[in-house]
């Protein structure tokens, strides 16, 4: 292959003036991390509530919530992207639509890019919290029932603190989920990790070095996932139950 | 919301799906192929007992589903031509257009997620089938191609097809290779007629429908196949 590698373009300074392309390229993790975490936490809320929401005898209210998962389960992520960011301001009031578009980069790509996640990802919660919640035998809801709780206290001290419990592996994968999604926002011109991998490669036509530390950068971020949410899944599982990470040693 | 204008909706319609659908579904097709042979080929090395084609496998299916996919499609649009010039001899890298590059990426890719599926269809048959076969005197292939596979592609339908619907969403992202797939060539129109709300709107939706009437499909599809036992 006839490619000239030089690796130590990576030291050496971006066109922007801000240090080293190796900076340039770790903000970026900073940015996919800053969307990823904001993201998380709107998918999480929503996601808890529309996920506990369909496993509720009350029918319209089961229904609503499977539309909302149907609606941003069945449009691709880069076309919600879009949607956020060019057809939403248009579709506000003229004033509130106007003052959206002149935010300041990068919070003008920043924040339809959180909403657009934290909501694409929250239908994905809410099919694991619903697959959680079905998971529970039927008994633990007819005891607290029988033990004279509402249903809202039958979620709130019954359901819920199992489900929050079992839900943690497959949350983690949602989660890194949300890492990798976060690249799509480069669409809208947010410059997180991918973003600036391709920048990189632009500036200095150094395209492999660019995008191999990136892809290195990514991979060291999941591991670092992985081994926090391993020990969290430790600390926080229900005694007795069959684990991936052989319970019962304790 | 006034100003919404459907006109330019009905002047492209013919180009969005002449060009940009066929484009879309050529891609998902092609790679939905490549994909399930390439994810099934790496299956049987994951579950290999000859340790080091298991753990490239392994290695390969977990880079893969490490890093975003549009990090991946960069990857390949820059790759293939240095592979290609290396597989042809060629000094210079070759020329790719947009469309190879994109088929060759979402097979890889998507490869690995199939390969998942297939590996849990192929670890869902009895261990007796197996033994069973190869007491019948059949070798590796034949008891892989007559009795194992055929069960597990069975088995795994629906999610190789839900897959397949994942995968149909995803080739929008060829978007960032400035493809003329679906989206690309509503994005097209888009900027030149500045119809974004309009354009971007009439993309979901068709994206909805057809997304939404496949995962319908596939739904009904699990009920019927499904193996009583």
């Amino acid at each position: 292959m006839n490619y000239n590698w030089n690796w130590g373009i990576l030291l050496q300074p971006e066109p922007g003036g801000t240090g080293s392309y190796l900076q340039y390229l770790l903000v970026g993790l900073g940015w996919t991390l800053a969307t990823a975490l904001a993201a998380w936490v709107i998918a999480l809320a929503i996601g808890l509530v529309v996920g506990t929401l369909r496993t509720t005898p009350l029918k319209w209210i089961v229904r609503l919530g499977n539309a909302y998962v149907e609606v941003f389960r069945n449009v691709p992520l880069i076309v919600q992207m879009f949607l956020w960011f060019f057809v939403a301001p248009e579709l506000l009031p003229t004033g509130l639509g106007d003052w959206i578009k002149q935010m300041p980069p990068p919070w003008g790509s920043y924040v339809p890019a959180v909403l657009c996640l934290g909501i694409y990802t929250s239908v994905r919660v809410a099919e694991q919290v619903r697959a959680g919640i079905q998971s529970l035998p039927r008994g633990q809801g007819m005891a607290g029932t029988a033990l004279g709780l509402r249903l809202p206290q039958t979620y709130r001290y019954v359901i819920l603190p199992m489900v929050m419990r079992i839900m943690l592996p497959p949350l983690t994968s949602e989660f890194m989920n949300i890492i990798k999604n976060s690249s799509v926002a480069l669409t809208i011109g947010l410059l997180e990790l991918t973003g600036r991998a391709r920048a990189m490669q632009e500036f200095s036509f150094q395209v492999f070095e660019a995008f191999a530390a990136a892809t290195v950068i990514y991979l060291l971020t999941n591991l670092a996932v992985v081994l926090g949410m391993r020990a969290l899944e430790r600390r926080i599982r229900v005694p007795g139950l069959i684990s991936a990470q052989g319970a019962g040693s304790h | 919301m006034s100003g919404f204008d459907f006109d330019v909706i009905q002047r492209s319609v013919w180009y969005l799906f002449r060009d940009g659908m066929t484009f879309t579904v050529t891609l998902t097709l092609m790679a939905m192929a490549g994909g399930i042979v390439f994810g099934t080929l790496l299956a049987m090395m994951r579950l290999s007992s000859f340790a080091p084609l298991a753990w490239v496998a392994g290695a390969y299916v977990n880079l893969m589903r490490s890093v975003p996919l549009v990090l991946v499609i960069f990857w390949f649009f820059f790759l293939v031509p240095y592979i290609g010039a290396w597989i042809i001899g060629e000094k210079t890298p070759i020329k790719v257009g947009a469309f190879w590059s994109a088929v060759i990426t979402f097979t890889m890719f998507e490869a690995a997620y199939y390969c998942e599926i297939m590996r849990a269809g192929i670890q869902s048959i009895a261990r007796g089938q197996v033994a069973a076969s190869l007491a019948l005197g059949l070798d590796y292939w034949q008891t892989m191609g007559h009795i194992v596979l055929p069960q597990a592609f069975r088995n795994m339908v629906p999610v190789l097809l839900t897959q397949t619907i994942i995968l149909f969403q995803d080739t929008s992202l060829v978007y960032v290779i400035s493809a003329t797939d679906f989206l690309g060539a509503a994005a097209k129109v888009a900027n030149r007629d500045y119809r974004l709300v309009e354009m971007y709107s009439f993309v979901a939706l068709v994206y909805f429908v057809i997304s939404f009437a496949a995962s319908y499909y596939v739904r009904s599809l699990q009920g019927r196949i499904a193996v009583i036992r």
